[in-house]
């Protein structure tokens, strides 16, 4: 299958086709990488990103540091002249380089937190002391406070196989390695 | 008026004081604010949305379904969680197949998305909800000679089209939140520019993303703002933080410019003190300035 139609059968299903196919009408105008906040600072270019996936270049857009230096900010989302879901795509992207094992061992560190406290950014002993003295509930009424409902968010992630996609071991209940 | 608290996780695990304001706030307007149990990790949309689409929209869709449980909207203290919500509730309302789908993911933990209710950001009900002139009536402490650096965030405001609130290139809504308080918002270069913390750049590139950072804090300073404000607990964390982070790990220099929700700082206005609004918990200290408001 050519790179181009794989980004828009995989985005295609949640996001919608009419949504992905927008990637085949970019003219290359640029507006993307020049209204880019990251690419004023770092090595992404949007432009050649999307040129690049439009050539079929599947194994250097996939394998390339720069897909995971858009901070998702949808500039060049919201100015493309084409209307082309700029950020949407990427985000696809991202989704076919993570089940290529693309994922950096950071962002599966922190996938694995919600998978093992329900939350990306988990609580702390000094943030409950904190709470304490501002009149709040020491845990917060989330899944902190509700062992079920983290049992909840475990078998959800058993059920998408997000814990496969992250290489999460249920034994140490920790990434695998 | 009562609206079911998504907490997220940098606002309650982080920054507790964002929390306790926003409700102190909101009960002060005699909105109720109930909480939505079990909730978990919106989860975050760059990163998240990143990994796995229909991960990131199932678990999206069950923090909806759970606040569906208790017969009212959403509202929320975080972009990241706004954009999460907002954009999975929007999907979701729009198409039926993906209903379907995740219910069958949600059914085995007794939970059922149905698309009644709609995900509100906390300035959203602020501005057009209580409205300014209640806003107004309430403020006891005018933040006269206050200089306010606006710092929107991203997900607030775009895709445009999806989110509905108005212009993502020249936005209005928060700073006429901060006039009202009687502080004066003030234009500063890259004022829409994005914090740099999203779409898992902060997690995987640490150095990189604080580079928007140390551009915002600067940017601010030089038109003598007296502080950043923010309506994200990502954004907040990436500021506040960040700042130290910038000076420590990476050695550079900079002005420290203390950081404030805008529930912190309309709380000031409306006299509650600095200890109630958790705002001597941040890392960079507040200005004196600020607190003796």
């Amino acid at each position: 299958m050519e790179f181009v139609d794989e980004i828009i059968e995989t985005g295609g299903p949640i996001l919608g086709s009419e949504h992905m196919e927008t990637l085949r009408v970019c003219m290359q105008c640029g507006k993307c990488t020049g209204g880019c906040p990251s690419g004023r600072l770092t090595a992404i270019r949007t432009r050649k990103m999307i040129l690049s996936a439009l050539l079929n270049m599947r194994d250097e857009v996939l394998s390339s540091d720069e897909l995971w230096l858009c901070t998702t900010c949808y500039t060049c989302y919201e100015r493309c002249p084409r209307n082309v879901k700029v950020t949407d795509i990427t985000r696809t992207i991202r989704n076919i380089a993570g089940r290529e094992g693309y994922l950096a061992k950071s962002h599966r560190m922190a996938a694995s937190y919600v998978i093992k406290t329900g939350h990306g950014v988990p609580i702390n002993d000094a943030v409950k002391e904190s709470r304490k003295k501002l009149g709040l509930s020491e845990i917060p009424p989330t899944t902190h406070a509700y062992k079920d409902a983290l049992k909840g968010i475990q078998t959800l992630a058993k059920k998408t196989k997000f814990d496969e996609l992250i290489d999460f071991d249920w034994e140490t209940m920790n990434l695998k390695e | 008026m009562k609206y079911a608290y998504f907490l997220g996780c940098i606002t309650p695990n982080r920054y507790p004081g964002i929390e306790a304001s926003t409700r102190k706030v909101f009960d002060a307007f005699g909105i109720e604010c109930v909480e939505v149990p079990g909730a978990s990790c919106c989860p975050a949309p760059g990163v998240f949305g990143s990994f796995d689409l229909k991960t990131w929209l199932a678990i999206g869709g069950r923090n909806i379904a759970i606040a569906e449980e208790q017969n009212c909207d959403i509202m929320l203290t975080c972009n990241g969680c706004y954009g999460t919500l907002q954009e999975a509730n929007h999907l979701l309302q729009e198409n039926p197949h993906l209903v379907e789908m995740i219910n069958e993911i949600l059914a085995e933990e007794g939970h059922q998305y149905k698309g009644e209710i709609q995900v509100k950001h906390c300035v959203e009900i602020l501005h057009n909800e209580v409205g300014l002139d209640t806003i107004k009536e309430h403020i006891t402490k005018p933040l006269d000679g206050i200089k306010v650096a606006v710092h929107y965030g991203c997900h607030f405001l775009k895709p445009s089209e999806v989110r509905g609130q108005g212009s993502s290139e020249r936005p209005r809504m928060v700073d006429e939140l901060v006039n009202v308080t009687g502080a004066e918002s003030v234009d500063y270069k890259d004022k829409i520019v994005c914090c740099g913390a999203g779409g898992g750049v902060r997690t995987r590139e640490l150095e990189k993303s604080l580079l928007f950072t140390l551009d915002k804090v600067n940017n601010a300073n030089a038109v003598g703002a007296d502080c950043l404000l923010d309506i994200c607990a990502f954004c907040h964390l990436q500021m506040d933080v960040g700042q130290t982070e910038l000076t420590g790990k990476f050695g550079k220099e900079l002005d420290n410019i203390p950081v404030l929700f805008y529930t912190q700082l309309l709380g000031l206005a409306m006299g509650f003190t600095p200890d109630e609004l958790g705002i001597n918990m941040h890392q960079i200290p507040m200005s004196d300035k600020i607190l003796k408001i």
